[in-house]
């Protein structure tokens, strides 16, 4: 068994390596059921977005572009730090998805 | 059954929808659709009455959305319309066109892709970015985009392209290869003996004359051209007019040697209506002469623009004529340009306008 920490006292969520994902508003009105939290398994911010992507078809290719890389007006944090695709996240980490603030 | 038009608008901010009846004298507004996204071009497919539009949102990039009940409802997709990882992004989509069993998406950086399944996926159409010419694409003031793409009515295999600031290039094999179609456009940019390269033209659109795939009008930055032979070459027809600059063109459905413009007061000069005086030109004799027509348009601070797919025509009889500002008003005529009333205003930029006859 991969991962860090487990042990007999650990939840069961925090084994599977769950996260919590807030999705901005302006995501969640283009795929129709999705909520604005969702919780999902996921090593890193790429499975982050893989795991969305299952989840609502056609999300990948909001959140990510074809470099690949995070889209350039929008912003991933985990926990409170700014993270790339490769960016790790452990289980019970907070993933925010934000919009950049942009105006016109 | 009594038809309906459906003015499609385009604009920055959504798309709009304008309801008429076959009087096209009274006119319902609905939208905006497409999360007001900023779209490019909005069209509709006669044949399966399905509307598409394009562009690309800040945050979340290009997609082209559908709608199958006349706007409705709408759904988004971006399914395949993507670059390889090497290659710089897809910023937006610029332009849509039904194709044989098909529909066609112009994006930014320029290429084109193509759907089999009604835009829910898209494959690119690698034929013409492989063309030997394109490390010489060099962008337009409003970036290198692919924004018109106009097909041959009687052979799907043929296609041509506008490209900013490239030119125009046509296929007849669906793509596979290309050649570039700019013989005889001049561009002013360029020094003396290079102004009439293979490519490096700002086309800002063409249109094909009804019942003759041979002949082609061109309003470029540098010009207003006419082609007799598919754009192999071009001949100057700007005898008459305000100015050589403008965007938009558009054809008469029935009569191949009838065309309309708008021209602009320049490209230096803020790119508004000369004299601040709205007026549509058209020919009856391909290009050899034209009139204004302005009968119900503003004559007086018209300080707006029209941009390259903010005109069109519909089908019926008498030919009804639209077109889109820059400040948000959308005229119409339902007497081929002779009377005009403004349809709807105070909406966002319009980037585009087409039209869809139903019933």
């Amino acid at each position: 068994m991969t991962g860090v920490g487990h042990n007999s006292g650990e939840s069961a969520i925090e084994q599977r390596h769950v996260v919590t994902v807030s999705l901005p508003t302006a995501l969640v009105r283009l795929f129709p059921g999705s909520p604005n939290q969702v919780q999902i398994e996921a090593r890193n911010v790429l499975e982050v977005v893989d795991g969305l992507e299952q989840r609502w078809p056609g999300m990948r290719d909001r959140l990510t572009d074809s470099r690949p890389s995070i889209r350039k007006h929008l912003n991933i944090f985990v926990g409170g730090d700014k993270a790339r695709l490769d960016t790790p996240v452990t289980a019970g980490t907070r993933v925010t998805i934000l919009t950049a603030m942009s105006g016109g | 059954m009594t038809k309906r038009v459906l003015i499609l608008v385009g604009t920055k901010k959504g798309a709009f929808i304008l309801d008429g009846d076959a009087a096209r004298q009274s006119w319902q507004l609905r939208g905006p659709f497409c999360e007001a996204w900023p779209l490019n071009h909005v069209i509709a497919d006669a044949a399966t009455r399905t509307i598409y539009a394009t562009g690309g949102n800040e945050w979340f990039g290009p997609a082209v959305w559908k709608s199958e009940d006349l706007g409705e409802t709408w759904t988004h997709s971006s399914e395949g319309l993507k670059y390889p990882e090497s290659e710089e992004p897809i910023k937006t989509g610029w332009s849509l066109s039904p194709g044989k069993d098909c529909i066609y998406a112009g994006v930014e950086p320029a290429g084109l892709f193509r759907s089999d399944d009604g835009g829910v996926t898209w494959a690119h159409v690698e034929g013409l970015r492989n063309h030997p010419t394109r490390p010489n694409w060099t962008p337009g003031g409003g970036g290198l985009n692919l924004h018109t793409i106009m097909r041959h009515p009687g052979d799907g295999d043929q296609l041509w392209v506008g490209i900013s600031a490239v030119g125009v290039f046509h296929t007849s094999d669906g793509g596979k290869t290309w050649a570039p179609r700019n013989g005889g456009i001049r561009n002013n940019y360029m020094p003396e003996g290079e102004q009439l390269a293979e490519v490096g033209h700002c086309v800002h659109s063409i249109a094909m004359a009804a019942g003759n795939p041979s002949r082609l009008y061109q309003q470029n930055h540098c010009g207003m051209y006419r082609s007799n032979d598919g754009g192999q070459s071009w001949t100057q027809i700007e005898n008459g007019l305000p100015s050589t600059f403008g965007f938009p063109c558009a054809s008469h459905p029935r009569d191949e040697n009838t065309f309309y413009l708008i021209p602009l007061n320049g490209d230096i000069l803020g790119r508004y209506m000369p004299e601040a005086k709205a007026a549509v030109y058209r020919s009856r004799d391909g290009g050899e002469t034209w009139e204004d027509l302005r009968d119900g348009l503003p004559q007086e601070q018209a300080f707006f623009g029209v941009l390259r797919q903010a005109m069109a025509t519909d089908d019926l009889d008498s030919v009804g004529l639209y077109f889109g500002t820059s400040s948000g008003s959308v005229f119409a005529s339902a007497d081929e340009g002779a009377n005009w009333q403004e349809v709807a205003k105070h909406l966002p930029t319009i980037t585009s306008v087409e039209t869809l006859v139903v019933g």
